[in-house]
Parts: structure tokens; sequence; C-alpha cells
């Protein structure tokens, strides 16, 4: 296959992963963008194969590494829960970016030579792919380890973490000045400590982070996955790579921001990490009231009543399994001419977007969700809003009390409708240890216990109570 | 302890301080009960219905009195022609009287009371506090008044409320304004809108606007602005300037709404004179009027207490007895209010007259006989209205860090022309060539990705997790070396493991877009 062939091959490849993402702007065609970037993918994988680079035993070894990885890959996407997304997302995030160390390595030992500041920009650019992968890979490893639950979600704070940070960088960067220039492969040495380094301080640098910020540390190692992979196009000067890193790159750095926006955090600071463990002085104003509980009659008989029911899930909602039972009450409530709608916080759940999923798991159709923006004006003229394990994103100290730590947020002011109604295990406080003002609103009550036996008993109570006017 | 629930003497009075259902509740709480016979006639609740929930039904009505530790009414206690005696001269010394008292307007009664020795607690005069919602009876009394006076103005109104489109002809909806969005306010407007009218409301205090609105009513504003918020959520007397600017607005509305409530009161004077001569007589004939405060005074100049005039067509409508005329569920509601007044002073077991309890404390008007009305003056909580003044400080905060910002920004843009001008003198071309693919493709996927919904992110990262594959490329690159050198090794790997992205990635998304349906 000719060299422009190949390039021409390449270009099409990029645009169908342009396609691709830009298809999931709509459910609709969600589907045809993901097939999009199955056959760009594709084409991708044919033209290198069949490109000069490619060659005699080099075709055994590649289907020998395709069809294992291919497999695994299969295997892992059948098996996974949608609660589990978090972690597989991260999981995938480490492959890449070990990939990147391992192709940044070999590119190093490889054959190519190059002389002059070309020699001095290709060393650079092994330097700081192996870098990138390498931060991407231990931060992953720690993100998927953290969401699993196997290492405490609890950020771990050493003293003087950001200057160990920095000492860790500047040590890098001294040991990138010993690795360029030297011939003869003779930098394996500075490359392979820095690398060590690099892992080190992936680690410590997700380790400082709070489960709280984990839909951000995701998304901003997705962001850095797409940087290592950029990475990884310089080194080989292949094109194809730096536009779809750059893609990747991009993507997840604005789901970061939006992650971050969606909380009123700076993205340094979330970075900086801690957040969740210092700082979470007693409000200035201690909430006043009563907290005031109801029992599953008692909800049952609100949203009997209810014309215009609101539901706000959080990530307990999934942990319990709540909403399989929940979407059965919604489609009971229908049926007897409610109007119920689903409210999704940015930040809700634990990666972009994956309440949404978790209510598409539940068969929940995507045009009863809506997003804060589409619904928070609502609430005024809502009879019954249920939260489901939330907690932070519905806190109306985010608006009105300055000295709240999460002031500024933007919430779901769900106690502007007549009644909220919070499905709760007990008082505990939410990821960011606040006091929610919200459960001594008057109008809010709570309804303590597993979500998913109360979601059920409410289930069953509606049903009866339903079965029962029909009776008469 | 025994608690008495006497029929109520007062002319026309239908309600009853107790109902079969309360009585339970008193019993649960220890109280022995006995009721005097007939006293739920009124509001439609039979003898033998107490009798079955627990009660001891007493005919003699002086013995009722004489054996009661407790004895709950609605009404002050007054003279009763049939006994000739005066029902405060029946209780026992020592005993307890839980009843609406009005302590300030019933002087005498409160001597008279004083003189026998009893313990007096008024339920007019518990206060507005948010633990003490559950025994405030004059919310209850108020809901009802504010329903029953949609109901009263429905019966006099020659329309339907709502607009209906009939084969007869369209009939246009009627057009309600509520002066006063209190508890009754507002219970007006529910039933209004609920009956299908357009309501409107006014009220001096801002706070309430979103209350009304939540009702369903568009609230009126006058142009000129001043609070009106009072002591215990009460308005207060407003300045001689904005009373013109609401008469001008009354006089504006009167001409086209069908309906007027009113239900303003300040607390301790005589109601507010808000609709005049010239309002009254500015409205369609066949219109009505609805004063809620016909007792103290009346809202409008024509306001005969207790009585229905009709003045150049308009019906104005001045019963003081509209919770009476609702008295099932009066009954009901008030004798709830008194189940929890006296569940929370110790029913049966441990009762006790807590002075420290600022509700106890608030109703109580005699101990023993001894007058402890009114309450001493608590400190009132900071108002509200503190909070605004607050506010323009973090404003002026917040101009610095902008300011900052902007340098910050210049500084970031100047940085990185003059790294990219570096970047032209030193890089070789190919490198450059790269560069800009690099850039290109930063600014597209930063174009394409803001416009993915955000309920598909999850799905968004999982396919751009199966196309950061894309760097098994890499490794296919390096893989055809000899299959013993480390770059084979290293460069399998990498491809082993980005096909595990690849695969997953895409497989993985593919069964989540399916979940999604419409």
């Amino acid at each position: 296959m000719s060299e422009s062939l190949v390039t021409v091959l390449y270009l099409l490849s990029g645009a169908l992963f342009i396609l691709s993402l830009g298809g999931l702007s709509t459910q609709e065609t969600a589907s045809r963008g993901n097939r999009l970037g199955v056959i760009g993918m594709m084409i991708a994988m044919l033209t290198t194969a069949l490109g000069a680079q490619v060659s005699g035993s080099g075709y055994l070894v590649l289907a020998v590494c395709v069809g294992v990885g291919a497999s695994i890959g299969a295997l892992l996407a059948a098996r996974v829960e949608m609660t589990a997304m978090p972690e597989l997302v991260a999981i995938l995030h480490s492959f890449v970016g070990l990939a990147a160390v391992l192709v940044g390595l070999a590119t190093y030992l490889g054959p190519e030579h190059f002389s002059g500041v070309e020699a001095t920009i290709h060393e650079i650019e092994i330097f700081l792919g192996v870098f990138v992968g390498m931060v991407t890979f231990t931060g992953s490893v720690v993100a998927f380890l953290k969401l699993r639950g196997t290492l405490d979600g609890k950020p771990l704070t050493l003293p003087a973490r950001h200057w160990l940070n920095l000492a860790l960088l500047v040590v890098c960067v001294v040991l990138g000045t010993r690795f360029v220039g030297v011939p003869d492969q003779g930098g394996l040495q500075p490359l392979l400590i820095m690398t060590a380094i690099a892992g080190v301080f992936g680690v410590h640098m997700v380790m400082a982070i709070g489960g709280a910020d984990m839909p951000v540390v995701v998304s901003m190692l997705n962001s850095y996955s797409g940087w290592a992979a950029s990475a990884a196009g310089f080194m080989l000067n292949n094109d194809l790579l730096i536009l779809t890193g750059a893609l990747v790159g991009s993507s997840g750095a604005i789901l970061s921001y939006i992650m971050c926006s969606a909380m009123n955090r700076s993205f340094i600071s979330v970075i900086a990490g801690g957040f969740g463990s210092t700082g979470v002085a007693p409000s200035a104003s201690a909430p006043t009231g009563e907290v005031q509980s109801v029992d599953v009659a008692e909800t049952t008989q609100l949203l009997r009543d209810a014309k215009h029911v609101i539901i706000v899930p959080g990530y307990g909602m999934a942990v319990a399994q709540a909403q399989y039972p929940l979407y059965e009450i919604c489609k009971t409530l229908e049926s007897h001419g409610a109007k119920v709608r689903f409210a999704i916080h940015p930040v809700a759940g634990r990666l972009p977007g994956h309440m949404n999923v978790l209510l598409a798991e539940a068969k929940v159709p995507y045009d009863r969700v809506f997003e804060m923006e589409e619904i928070n004006e609502d609430f005024p003229e809502t009879d019954v809003v249920l939260v489901i394990g939330a907690n932070d994103i519905v806190n109306p100290g985010a608006l009105d009390d300055p000295s709240s730590p999460i002031f500024g947020m933007p919430v779901l002011e769900v106690w502007k409708a007549a009644t909220s109604i919070v499905l709760k295990r007990g008082m505990a406080s939410g990821y960011a240890g606040v006091d929610n003002p919200l459960f001594y609103k008057e109008n809010n009550r709570m309804l303590f216990g597993d979500a998913r036996k109360n979601v059920e008993a409410i289930l069953t109570g509606l049903r009866q109570s339903y079965g029962a006017q029909a009776a008469e | 302890m025994k608690v008495a629930i006497p029929r109520e003497i007062h002319p026309g009075e239908r309600r009853v301080a107790a109902t079969p259902d309360t009585v339970k509740r008193l019993i649960k709480l220890g109280f022995e009960v006995s009721i005097g016979a007939g006293a739920g006639t009124g509001s439609s609740m039979p003898d033998a219905e107490y009798a079955a929930a627990g009660a001891r039904v007493v005919n003699d009505v002086a013995t009722l009195w004489k054996e009661a530790d407790i004895v709950l009414k609605v009404r002050p206690p007054e003279l009763d022609s049939a006994l000739g005696r005066q029902e405060a001269d029946l209780l026992r010394p020592e005993a307890t009287l839980v009843s609406f008292i009005w302590p300030a307007s019933n002087d005498a009664l409160v001597k008279q009371l004083a003189a026998r020795g009893v313990t007096v607690l008024a339920m007019d005069q518990v206060p507005r506090v948010t633990r003490a919602q559950k025994m405030d009876a004059l919310s209850s009394m108020a809901n009802i008044a504010g329903y029953r006076a949609i109901i009263e103005a429905a019966s006099f109104f020659g329309r339907f409320f709502t607009g209906q489109m009939t084969a007869a002809g369209k009939v246009p909806p009627a057009k309600v304004l509520v002066i006063g969005a209190g508890v009754a306010g507002l219970s007006a407007i529910g039933t209004a809108r609920s009956l299908g009218a357009i309501v409107r409301a006014f009220d001096t205090r801002p706070a309430v606007k979103e209350q009304v609105e939540s009702m369903g009513a568009e609230f009126l504003t006058v142009s000129l602005e001043e609070d009106g918020t009072g002591q215990g959520g009460y308005a207060k007397t407003m300045s001689p300037a904005f009373i013109a600017a609401e008469m001008a607005l009354f006089g504006e509305q009167a001409r086209v709404v069908d309906i007027i409530v009113t239900t303003a009161l300040i607390p301790g004077k005589p109601a507010p004179r808000l609709l005049d001569a010239s309002i009254v007589h500015a409205m369609k004939p066949g219109s009505v009027i609805v004063d809620l405060a016909a007792e103290a005074g009346g809202n409008c100049e024509f306001t005969k207490p207790g009585q229905v005039v009709v003045e150049r067509g308009v019906t104005v409508i001045g019963y003081i007895d509209l919770p009476s005329r609702l008295a099932p569920t009066a009954s009901q509601m008030y004798g709830t209010n008194l189940c929890h007044l006296l569940s929370d002073m110790g029913g049966a077991k441990s009762w006790r007259v807590d002075l420290e309890d600022e509700v106890v404390r608030g109703a109580l008007v005699l101990l023993k006989g001894e007058l402890m009305w009114p309450p001493p003056r608590k400190e009132a909580p900071a108002p509200v209205a503190a909070a605004p003044a607050a506010k323009p400080a973090p404003a002026a905060k917040e101009a610095q860090p902008h300011r900052s910002s902007a340098l910050l920004r210049g500084l970031a843009v100047a940085f990185g022309a003059a790294l990219l001008l570096a970047l032209g003198q030193a890089a070789p071309a190919a490198f450059l060539a790269h560069f800009t693919v690099f850039v290109l493709a930063c600014f597209i996927g930063w174009q394409v990705v803001w416009n993915v919904t955000p309920a598909l992110h999850t799905p968004l990262m999982s396919v751009t997790n199966a196309i950061s594959g894309i760097i098994l490329i890499g490794g296919m690159l390096q893989v055809s070396g000899p299959p013993e050198s480390l770059v084979t090794i290293l460069a399998a790997i990498a491809v082993l493991l980005a096909m595990i992205n690849v695969a997953g990635g895409f497989l993985v998304t593919q069964r989540m877009l399916a979940m999604f349906r419409r």
C-alpha cells in the first residue's frame, strides 16, 4: 500500500471518529455514531496492518494480540454491571496509559534515528509521552481501586503534599535534561527512573482526591489517556494518533470542566485534592426546625394525591438497585394520570451521565429524564418530589448559606415543590460532609430506611390503593 | 384526669371541641373523657358515636363542668341562659380551661375566671412558631374560613367560576381578587383556582409573593416599594403614600374582577378600611365581596358583621361564623389542635403547666387564678430583613478577582503567542505539520463534544475509551522486528492492552446505547 493511500485512509478513519463523537449529540444518532467509530477503527487497523511497516512474523504476533485483547474486551463489556461502569472506564484508561508507556519505550529502543533538532524534538516527545502515559496508568489504577472500594475513598493528605508533587515534577524535568541529547539509547536509565517517578506522581495525585470528586478524576484521566495517545502520535509521526488523541483529550477536558462547574469548584482545587476532609467548619447558621419523618403509608398517600411528581435520584439509588421498582411506581402513577419525571444533577452518580445510563437500564424512557437546567424551574409547580439516595445535590445551603462549603454549587431546588420526601438510611451527611438544611424544611419529610425496601413498599401500597379504588 | 367537652351554647355555633376521632386520641393520652349530650349534633356527630369512641355522655351540664379537671371548648365561656348561670362559674376551682379566649377584648371574662382560681389556656394566643404549628388553631380556622369564603361567594355569584365553551355559547371564567395572602387568603386562592377562576392576590408583604404564585395566582404589586412585614408573620400599618397607591390599584381591579375576598387584619387594631364606597361602586352589578375581617370592623365600608347586604347590586358578605359553617371539618381540626397541645403538656400521666415552654407560656392566660397574660416579650429573633443588607459586601469583593483573572488571561494569551513564535523559529517543518493537526483536532474535539447531550456523557466516555485505543496503531508499527527483541515484546503488549480498550469500549457503548429508549 502506498504511503499516500495510507495517509488518505487514516484521514478517512479520523473523519469517522469525529462523526462518531458527533453522533452522540442525540440519543437517536448515538448508535450510528458508535458504529461509525467501529468502522473508523477497523479502517485504521487494516491500513496499518497492510502498510509497509508490518511484515512477516509481525502478522502472527498481531493476530494473537488482537485476538486475545478483543476477547478480553468483549468479555469485560458483556459482564460489567452498569453501576460498575466507572470502574470499567477507569481501568480502560489505565490500559491506554500503559500502552502509551510501552509504545514510548519501544520507540526509544527502536531502530529509527534522527539527528539535530529533530532528534531533540523526538526525544522530548518520547519523554513527555511516557510521562503522561505513566501518570494515566497509575492514576487510573488508583481511581479504579478507589471506585471499587478496595482503597478507602477518603482523600490521602500527606503533609506538604503540594511541595511533594512539585519536587517530583522538578526531578522529572532534571531527568529530562539528562535524557535528551544522549546518543545511542544511553538515556534509557533516566527515562526509566522518570517512568517510576511519574508512576508515584500518578498514584499520589489520585490518592489525594476524595470520593465525591471521582467523576472529575475519571474524566480527567480520560483526557490524559487522549494526550498520551497524541504524544505517541508525535513520536511515531502518525497524524491519525495525534488527531484521535486530541479528540479524546479535549472530550475528557470538557467533561472535567462540566463536572467542576456543576460543583462550583475550580479544576485546580479538585486536582489539588483534599476536599471533604478539611475545612468543613461547622456551618455558622445551623439548620433550625424539626426533622419530620413519614412512613410508607403516608408517602403512598402523598404520591397518590399528586398530579405532578419529580424523582431526584442519586448514586444511593443505584447502590440500592431501587431504579427498577422506582420505574414501576412511575408507570403506576402515570397510568392514573399523574405526570412523573426524573431530574438529574450533573454530578449525580460516579461518572458524567452515569444516572442516565442506570435509569436507561431500568428501561426508563429517556424523554422522562431531564437535566437540571431543563427542570429546575418546574419545581414550584410540582406536588411531590422524591429524593432517593441524593444529598448534596439538593442542599439549599448551596444557594443561600455563604458559610456552607458547597456554597455556589448549582443544586436542584426541590424545596420549592409543595412537598419533598427524602428517602435516606439515616441522618448522615453526604460526601461533602455538609449538613443539609433541606431536611429541616417545613415542607420536607424524611422516609428513613433501606431505599429499595421502601420503594417496593410504596409500590405495593400504591397498587393496593388503586386496586381498592378500582374495586369500588 | 377527667376531660370534659361541653356543648357550645353560643347561638349559631355548630363546632365542638372534640370529635369521636379526637376523643379516641385523648383516651390514648390517658384521659377520661366526658361529653355533653348533643355536643356534636351541630357537627353531625351523634352522641352514640362519642360513646362508641369511649366517651361518657353526660346529660347534666352542671355535673359535666364540675367533675372535669380540664374543660375543652371552642367559644369563650358565656352566660348559659337555659341554666341561668355564667359558664365560667361552673368550673371547679383548680380546673383548667382550654378554649378561644381573646383576652385583649374580654377583660371582664378574664377577671371572672381569675376569681374562680382556675387555669386558662387561650388557643388564640398560641405563639406562631414552627413547633406550635400543629396546635395553631387560628391557622386551622383561617384555612377553613378562606375555603368557605369562596364557597359563599360562589353561592351568591350568578356565573360559573370556570370558563366554558359549550354548544350554548362561551362562558367567561370568573376573576377573583384576594387581598391579604395569609393562611385564609392562600386557602381562598387555592379554592378559587380549583374551581377554575382566574385569581389575583395582593399583600403588603413581598415575602408571600412566592407562596401566592405557587398557588397559581398572579401577585399584584404597587410601584412603591415598602415592606409591610410586621411581627409574628402579620402585616403592619403602611405609610400614607403606600395606602394611596394601594387604593388606586384596588380601584383599577374593582372594575374588572367579579369577586373580592378581603382578609386584611393587623393585630390589636381595627381592620384597615380597604374598600371604600368609590371602589365598591366601581364594581359590576352581580359582583360579590366577602369580608373575612368583618368581626374586626371589616375591610369594606358596607360590611355588616354577620350579615349579607347588597349595595348597588354588589353583594357584601360579612359572615363571622365561616368556620362554624363547615362544622365537621372545623371541629375535627380544632379537636386535633387541642390533642396536640394536651399531648405536648404531658398527657394525663405527666400533666404539667410548664412556664419554660414557649408555647404553653404564650397561651397561658391564668395560672390558678393569677393573671399571666400577656407573656413577657421575648427578644424577637433576628429579622429576615437583615439578610439582603449583608449581600452587597460579597458583590464588592467579587470585583477584584475578576480584574486579576482578566490580567491572568492576558498573560496566558501573551505566553501562548510567544511560545508559538518560538516554535515557529526552532521547530522543523515536519513537526509543525503534526502540530497543526494536533491544534486543529483539539478545536474540533472541543466543538463536537460540547454538542453531546449530557445524558450521553457516560457512553461518550466509553466511546472515547475505545477510540483512544487507537494507540494500538503505535504498537502495530513496531511488532515486525525479530520476535524475541524487547521492542517487539513491548509493542505486542501495547497492542494487546489497546485492543482490550477498543473492543471493550465499543461493545459496552453499544450495550449502553441499546438501553436508551423513548
